[in-house]
């Protein structure tokens, strides 16, 4: 069973490709976070580069979705959290005293699990975006909507009912629709929270073309608890296992010759 | 980026551009201190609510009010000697008229005093300070009485102002609308929300509430012209308006919050109980009685609670149904609780006289008891709340 | 049976039919049940008793008409200055009362973090305003509006006039002591509306860049639309049929014109009730008049009642199609 699991993903890992060094943006040192007194991330240090696909694994309750929340201060809108270490974005640490957050998150787009359209139509769901940035004029607001609908490649399916509701869009098409909002705004780095775990398989597939596609223009951190998904859209994949960040390396590493029996016991499938 | 990157993407100082700070935006910084501001009205309402009703009542509460009708009347040795703020309040003057008023003519006003109180009236009771606190709770033997009695009768020479009556006519009144509301309010909660089909439920809660629906001057002005004749008839007992009446429309007032509070107890009870007590083999009244019931039991309680606060409170229902305020427990006759005294007097009352302050008095008693009863009620349904959540 | 002997075998197959008559399950649903039909029985013989004694007094002259002749002859009385009165009272009670409680709870669900004291605090001054009798208001009304306030002002405003303008009993002393009563509802209905939306919207909306009050603005208050609907509706359906706040601080029994300032005072559906019950010389000859006005008086609070069910159950509908 495991080795038919390992064969799967070695040939998805051969269409990836070798992992680019490019520059590294993100730069967490000594990071902890803490709810109340319980500890969920312990000293993690990480340094996530530029224009790759970066994957979070590991089995629920690692902290992973914590993490990528740290990186655009969404965990913030939780009460009682507390962070120390630091977490640095182009060489500014995000915690410190004088960012300001939104507009850390209008650089650091997010696209969440739960697909999340405003109740409005799907022109509207991308121009309120686009209103918070000075967008104004229906010209120019009319073609970036377009350019991002067909950067999530939803354009054609949609481009007939653009002042229809949102909310009537299928599940994998509401995500996409969430995506088109989310690069609108042209945002550095993208973070993606398990963005096709509640969506059937051919939905994923389209989700998972699209991330491949999109990174060229972003910095993806991408949450799965796919581990075939991990394989097949990133370039590097970090292991988490009890808050704490086991293995970081080349997905093709990680998932080939992980240095750790956590790592190997994990993408085996042998826990989690 | 790409080079089509509109130019509202502009980015300047690479990632330097996050670090502004929250006082970038300083009419989104006003915006959200004004909102907590307001948000903070709530509270400043409670606390000018208890400043200025008992504001009025506190001379009554520090003894500084005297109502008797005759003052004693001094000598003019005696006048001489008090002090000058004593002997201005003891001629009834103003302050200006004090000062421009010399020796000689203060002495004039004292001799009219000495003359003036000895055509007064004779009666003892005259001389005496009602508004003290042993007039206010205990019974006095008037002129005119063979014992002593609690009397509350504010208008006339001698004012009365035993507030005993109103004490037990508003305790009165209260329990019979209970002793009618509680029985079936709880009934109906347990019916609508463990027993009857979910069909039936869907118009039976909204049915039962609209009853809080109906103005207390409709459920008093029923009360008056309808249920009074037709309980009459029935029970067949002398007084008219009386505070079973009363007690009865007050419980139809009481009904619609005491259901509301227990059905919401029971329903927030988990299912996973019943289902529980179901597997077992009980039947639906018996996982009810023995399951939901008794979890829920707070919530009864607490139903019961705020329906009594709620009772003591109401005011158009007990105004319209009570007449004369005398002293007895039995429910058959009349009764004149707290509010409808304050309601139908208030208004003849003199401003800032003792009268007025005396109903003011009763005022912050009636906030007092209904804030620490409503104070028991919502400790006890949310902690009933956050058990059943497993909060707690 | 003793249920600790379980030794002995149970008759297996007769327990799964339906057993003997089940005389306590009767009597418990019996009783429970009678109670519930028992008070919706009441309810309809008061609204019968109403509507069958005054629909025939309930003219299109009475609803026009002024009661500046006969007020208790039901051949002459009109209830149009008390329509008036009432309609105005309530107008101005909701331009009061929305923005603050709607505020309220915006800052509670939105801004402050659920276990601050703050909170707390707010949330134990609501629910006691919430229990206030309502003759506390009255007097409050009186103590704090009308001689505080308004004696105040005319001090300043007219120093040195021969008659109150605003020490003294008045529409918007009334609206205002109404509107402290009514916050609660407001605040609370709010509250409900306000946490039944989505936390995603919400992150979405902030993952985007919108600032705090960009979200709260955009996003989540015309979510919240229907709730403060609701809030409002019920408020005024509340405040409609209360007559112990306004006894003392605006309602007067005969003030036959339509108040046209803030500082009028005004004849009120619900006291003229309680006038025509209590100050008739002929309760006889006044009954048909004194039901058509109680008519007067529930259509009024009961269509909001209705209306205030109605949004709420379509926002509920709404807000799970939502989730």
């Amino acid at each position: 069973m495991a080795e038919i699991t390992t064969a799967r993903m070695a040939s998805d890992l051969v269409s990836s490709s070798m992992a680019p060094k490019t520059k590294e943006v993100i730069n967490l040192d000594q990071l902890s976070l803490f709810y109340g007194t319980s500890q969920a991330l312990k000293d993690i240090s990480l340094k996530i580069r530029e224009n790759v696909v970066t994957a979070f694994i590991g089995p629920s309750g690692c902290g992973k979705s914590t993490l990528l929340r740290c990186l655009n201060r969404m965990n913030d809108l939780i009460d009682n959290v507390r962070i120390e270490g630091t977490c640095e974005i182009g060489n500014q640490n995000i915690y410190g005293p004088d960012v300001d957050v939104v507009e850390l998150r209008k650089r650091v787009g997010m696209v969440f699990q739960k697909s999340n359209p405003f109740p409005k139509s799907i022109y509207e769901n991308i121009a309120f975006a686009l209103r918070l940035h000075g967008v104004k004029k229906k010209n120019e607001l009319d073609d970036v909507i377009e350019r991002s609908l067909r950067q999530a490649a939803l354009w054609e399916e949609v481009k007939d009912r653009l002042h229809s509701s949102g909310l009537g869009l299928s599940g994998g098409q509401q995500q996409r629709l969430c995506i088109a909002r989310a690069v609108a705004i042209q945002p550095e780095i993208l973070l993606m929270d398990e963005p096709a775990s509640a969506l059937d398989p051919l939905a994923t597939a389209k989700i998972e073309e699209l991330v491949m596609d999109l990174k060229k223009d972003y910095t993806i951190v991408i949450v799965t608890h796919n581990m075939q998904q991990a394989a097949r859209v990133s370039d590097y994949t970090a292991f988490f296992y009890l808050g704490r960040l086991i293995e970081y390396d080349t997905t093709l590493k990680v998932f080939t010759n992980p240095s750790h029996k956590q790592t190997e016991d994990y993408v085996t499938g042998r826990f989690g | 980026m790409s080079s089509e990157a509109p130019s509202f993407a502009r980015r300047s100082h690479g990632w330097m551009g996050i670090k502004r700070g929250h006082r970038a935006r300083p009419l989104e910084w006003i915006i959200e201190k004004g909102i907590q501001l307001v948000s903070y009205s709530a509270i400043v309402m409670v606390f000018l609510i208890f400043i200025f009703v008992s504001r009025e009542a506190m001379p009554i509460f520090l003894g500084q009010m005297d109502s008797a009708a005759v003052r004693p009347a001094l000598s003019v040795d005696e006048a001489m000697k008090l002090p000058k703020e004593d002997l201005r309040k003891y001629l009834d003057m103003t302050p200006d008229e004090f000062v421009k008023a010399d020796a000689e003519v203060i002495k004039m006003l004292v001799d009219l005093r000495i003359e003036s109180s000895a055509n007064e009236t004779t009666d003892k009771d005259a001389k005496l300070n009602t508004t003290q606190w042993s007039h206010l709770l205990g019974p006095y033997q008037w002129t005119g009485y063979t014992k002593p009695e609690y009397i509350w009768q504010p208008v006339g020479t001698i004012h009365k102002y035993n507030i005993v009556p109103l004490l037990v006519g508003s305790l009165k009144v209260s329990f019979v609308a209970l002793a009618f509301a509680l029985p079936l309010a709880l009934g109906a909660a347990i019916y609508v929300s463990q027993l009857a089909n979910p069909r039936t439920k869907e118009w039976l809660k909204p049915a039962i509430e609209l009853l809080a629906g109906l103005p207390s001057v409709v459920l008093g002005f029923f009360a008056m012209i309808v249920m009074a004749t037709f309980l009459q008839s029935v029970f067949g007992y002398a007084t008219r308006l009386n505070a079973f009446l009363a007690g009865i429309a007050l419980g139809l007032a009481v009904i619609p919050l005491v259901f509301t509070i227990a059905e919401d107890a029971l329903s927030s009870v988990p299912r996973s109980y019943i289902q529980a007590a179901l597997a077992l083999g009980s039947s639906r009244w018996q996982a009810a009685y023995k399951i939901v019931l008794p979890a829920a039991i707070p919530g009864v309680f607490a139903a019961a609670v705020l329906g009594f606060g709620r009772a003591l409170g109401e005011t158009m229902i007990v105004l319209m149904t009570s007449s004369a305020s005398i002293l007895s427990w039995s429910v058959f006759d009349s009764a004149r609780p707290i509010t409808a005294s304050i309601a139908a007097e208030l208004a003849e009352a003199v401003f800032d006289g003792h009268h007025y302050r005396i109903l003011f008095m009763l005022g912050t008693l009636l906030f007092a008891v209904t804030f620490s009863l409503n104070l028991i009620g919502d400790i006890v349904v949310h902690r009933l709340k956050r058990r059943l959540e497993g909060k707690a | 049976m003793n249920p600790h002997d379980l030794s002995e075998p149970l008759p297996a197959p007769a327990r799964f039919k339906r057993g003997r008559f089940d005389m306590w399950a009767f009597l418990f649903t019996g009783a429970t049940g009678a109670c519930t039909y028992l008070i919706i029985t009441i309810l309809f013989v008061i609204l019968g008793n109403i509507i069958l004694n005054g629909h025939s007094n309930f003219t299109w002259r009475f609803l026009t008409g002024g009661a500046d002749k006969g007020m208790y002859d039901p051949a002459t009385a009109g209830v149009l200055p008390m329509i008036v009165g009432t309609a105005s009272r309530i107008i101005l009670m909701t331009i009061f009362v929305i923005p603050i409680g709607v505020i309220t709870a915006l800052y509670m669900t939105e801004y402050a973090s659920s276990t601050s004291w703050h909170i707390r605090i707010i949330r134990g001054a609501v629910a006691n305003l919430a229990g206030v009798p309502s003759i506390v208001f009255g007097l409050f009304g009186w103590g704090f509006f009308l001689n505080f306030i308004g004696q105040n002002m005319d001090e300043i405003l007219h120093p040195g006039g021969a008659s109150a303008v605003w020490g003294k009993p008045a529409l918007v002393w009334a609206s205002l002591t109404l509107a402290v009563m009514t916050l609660p509802v407001v605040v609370v209905a709010t509250e409900e509306a306000l946490k039944s939306i989505p936390q995603g919207l919400r992150e979405g909306s902030l993952a985007l860049g919108a600032t705090k009050l960009q979200t709260v603005l955009r996003i989540v208050l015309p979510q919240a639309m229907p709730g403060i609907l609701t809030g409002g509706i019920l408020a005024i359906s509340r405040a409609a049929g209360e007559v112990a706040p306004i006894l003392f601080t605006g309602a007067v029994s005969y003030y036959p014109e339509l108040p046209k300032l803030l500082t009028d005072p005004f004849m009120d559906l619900g006291y003229h009730v309680f006038i025509l019950s209590t100050q008739s010389p002929n309760i006889e000859q006044t009954r048909p008049l004194l039901y058509a006005t109680v008519m007067a008086l529930l259509l009024l609070t009961f269509v909001l009642n209705i209306a205030a069910i109605i949004v709420r159950a379509q926002m509920r509908r709404k807000m799970r199609l939502l989730q």
